[in-house]
């Protein structure tokens, strides 16, 4: 993993002091509030609807078990024992004072963390496949990349004025866990000829005006990367939009004046730019590479594991949903869990982070990660250790063996906590798990993907979910509208609206029926949800929908 | 025809704690929304939340928020302004856990 050196150090603990006393010329009265107001997004700090928030960035989702422990202790002795990890592999805490938030930050930079450009128009967190470094299916691990794209975006003087906000993600694997076509700018890793390079894909994004981004070159020579993300930045900041936020990101620039005359234009910006780079940030790289290393990877038996999968049956289960193949012989990625039935998804107590973090220095090599699907990853653990894993997360509420099936929902934190939201999410999300782990009908109905937004800037990706839920409020009133089909993976697809929407009392049994009737119509137990809407079509899920519309038409 | 002038709060955020204050008729400020005063007058309404913002180192981001009037004085109109006074669902926290609320 990547340690700060003496100059991170150093910009962090300044740009913090710079902070705390922005802080104390707000209560002094020497700002006003539309002064401060960017200062305070600058550093990651929302003023919500209880409280403020305060969103720290997890560089691609990657922690050590340090950096979890002051996690911990930020929720337990700033906040209320808890936090919240976000779609975009960030973590926000929702009861913060503003007097606090400097000694926040303060103790977040101790372990190398920060809130920088988690909010404001600028270019936000990098987010990453989770199972990077680890998964055995990867060109290769890009986080080392994403922290050099970190370090050219924290604080990059030409990119802290933007339109709009602007958000990369970046996978090395040919599975997409890191949702690149919803991204302002998705990178994937790819070979060609012996050479390592990006797919680059522009102008994806979800919000009010979903689009599934466009490549804009399909082989970027790996050097390349930095000066041709230049080049696409640049040409964003003088052509995007700026007279309608609606209109403001690039996806809407990259619609308007098609995806070819973008290319030239970026391409045009590009060698300029290109001329300009002196190797520097590849000599940087190549120091990156290093730091993100493989760990020393153990060879030993894994008798223990196939005992405890023979004989327990909670354990089998348990491996049979949350345990991933690992590139190393006799590892697995295990994912743990935030999504137990009936709490809230992506929620952690402090204890339970510093569980995590305790089983990571154990048994994970000190590597933690976040999902964007807000569940918490061990990305390196040997099978023979995983009994005993199991058994400390089951002690601490953290063994729900649900990954990738319907409990598994990303609920973005709605009308509850978000000054935006226009409707609940997480209540939504709560029956939903609730109701069909009383049904025991979950593993049954196997991978599907239900992903709740409160309002239309989509923090809950639901134009991605197999079903998504758009809380909205029709005359005063929660409604909740279905969209099907969606998918955030290599194969992305915006979800098709099913029809009007339904009160909060209806959404849950109509969840019901639509996921009973894929249980009819799928032609076998290995048909998934999403492959039967496609097999199908719409309308005999519609049907199950909106039966009363399908008897009046029949 | 313009549309008659609903029964308003004057409602913010406090700069330090950042929770729910409604203001009073006693130009102080509370965090019950019982306790609010009550503004029937569109130009009084203005006056207040004129008045409201120019307390800029106790509050952030004043409006007028609907509500009706009930036995126990000023009660939501919309579920937002009914979230806002209570706190979030999913946990007992916020003005749910805190009453009776201490005076600002």
């Amino acid at each position: 993993m990547y340690r700060y050196n003496d100059f991170d150090t150093a910009f962090l603990a300044e740009r913090n002091a710079q902070f705390r006393a922005q802080v104390e010329r707000r209560i002094d009265g020497s700002l006003t509030e539309d002064e401060f107001k960017p200062l305070r997004l600058m550093n990651g700090l929302y003023l919500q609807l209880h409280a403020y928030m305060l969103r720290v960035a997890i560089p691609y989702g990657t922690l050590n078990s340090a950096q979890m422990r002051q996690l911990a202790l930020l929720a337990e002795k700033w906040d209320k024992g808890y936090g919240h990890f976000t779609t975009r592999q960030n973590i926000q805490y929702n009861w913060p004072k503003l007097r606090d938030v400097p000694d926040m930050l303060d103790a977040l930079g101790e372990v190398g963390l920060h809130a920088i450009q988690t909010s404001g128009n600028t270019i936000r967190n990098v987010t990453s496949d989770h199972f990077a470094g680890a998964t055995a299916e990867e060109i290769a691990d890009p986080r080392p990349v994403a922290e050099l794209i970190r370090q050219w975006s924290t604080d990059h003087p030409e990119f802290q004025f933007l339109g709009r906000k602007f958000k990369i993600a970046i996978t090395g694997a040919a599975h997409d866990r890191a949702v690149t076509r919803a991204h302002d700018i998705g990178l994937r890793m790819v070979r060609q000829g012996g050479e390592d390079g990006f797919e680059v894909i522009v102008g994806g994004g979800l919000g009010r005006t979903p689009m599934i981004g466009k490549v804009i070159r399909d082989f970027l020579p790996k050097a390349d990367l930095l000066p041709y993300l230049e080049a696409i930045l640049s040409v964003y900041n003088l052509l995007g939009r700026r007279d309608n936020k609606y209109k403001a990101r690039i996806k809407i620039m990259v619609h308007e004046h098609g995806i070819d005359d973008i290319r030239d234009r970026v391409e045009a910006a590009f060698a300029e730019r290109r001329a300009a780079f002196s190797g520097i940030d590849q000599e940087l790289l190549a120091e990156l590479e290093a730091a993100f290393a493989a760990p020393d990877f153990r060879v030993a038996p894994v008798d223990a594991f196939q005992a405890a999968y023979d004989s327990d049956p909670l354990f089998r289960s348990w491996a049979d949903t949350n345990l991933d193949a690992h590139k190393a012989d006799g590892y697995a990625i295990v994912s743990i869990s935030l999504k137990a039935h009936g709490e809230t998804p992506g929620d952690a107590t402090a204890a339970q982070m510093r569980v995590m973090a305790d089983l990571a220095e154990k048994f994970g090599h000190d590597e933690l990660r976040i999902s964007h699907e807000q569940n918490v990853i061990l990305p390196h653990v040997h099978k023979s250790d995983l009994p005993a894993l199991h058994a400390t997360l089951k002690r601490h509420g953290l063994a729900t063996a649900n990954i990738g099936l319907i409990s598994d929902i990303i609920a973005c934190p709605g009308m509850d906590y978000c000054a935006l939201a226009t409707a609940r999410s997480i209540p939504i999300a709560q029956e939903i798990a609730t109701r069909f782990d009383e049904l025991k009908l979950e593993h049954d109905v196997g991978p599907l993907k239900i992903k709740i937004s409160g309002c239309i800037n989509a923090c809950g990706h639901h134009h991605v979910g197999h079903i998504g839920i758009l809380g909205l409020d029709r005359a005063g009133v929660e409604n909740y509208q279905v969209t099907l089909g969606g998918d955030g993976t290599e194969t992305a697809a915006i979800g098709e609206r099913a029809g009007p929407g339904f009160s909060a009392d209806e959404i849950v049994p109509a969840v019901e029926r639509l996921v009973l009737a894929y249980l009819d119509l799928r032609n076998s137990r290995d048909e998934t949800f999403l492959a039967a809407y496609r097999r199908l079509g719409a309308a005999p899920f519609k049907a199950a929908l909106y039966p009363e519309a399908h008897a009046n038409a029949a | 025809m313009p549309r008659p002038f609903t029964p308003k709060v004057v409602t913010a955020n406090h700069l330090l704690e950042g929770d729910v204050i409604y203001q009073t008729a006693g130009n102080d400020w509370t965090r019950e929304l019982s306790e609010a005063e009550v503004l029937r007058d569109e130009a009084v309404a203005k006056t207040r939340l004129s008045f409201a913002e120019q307390q800029a180192a106790t509050v952030v981001g004043a409006y007028l928020a609907d509500v009706k009037v009930g036995p126990r004085g000023p009660e939501p109109v919309h579920f937002r302004e009914d979230f806002r006074r209570t706190g979030p669902s999913n946990y007992h926290h916020g003005k749910q856990a805190e009453t009776p609320q201490p005076r600002t």
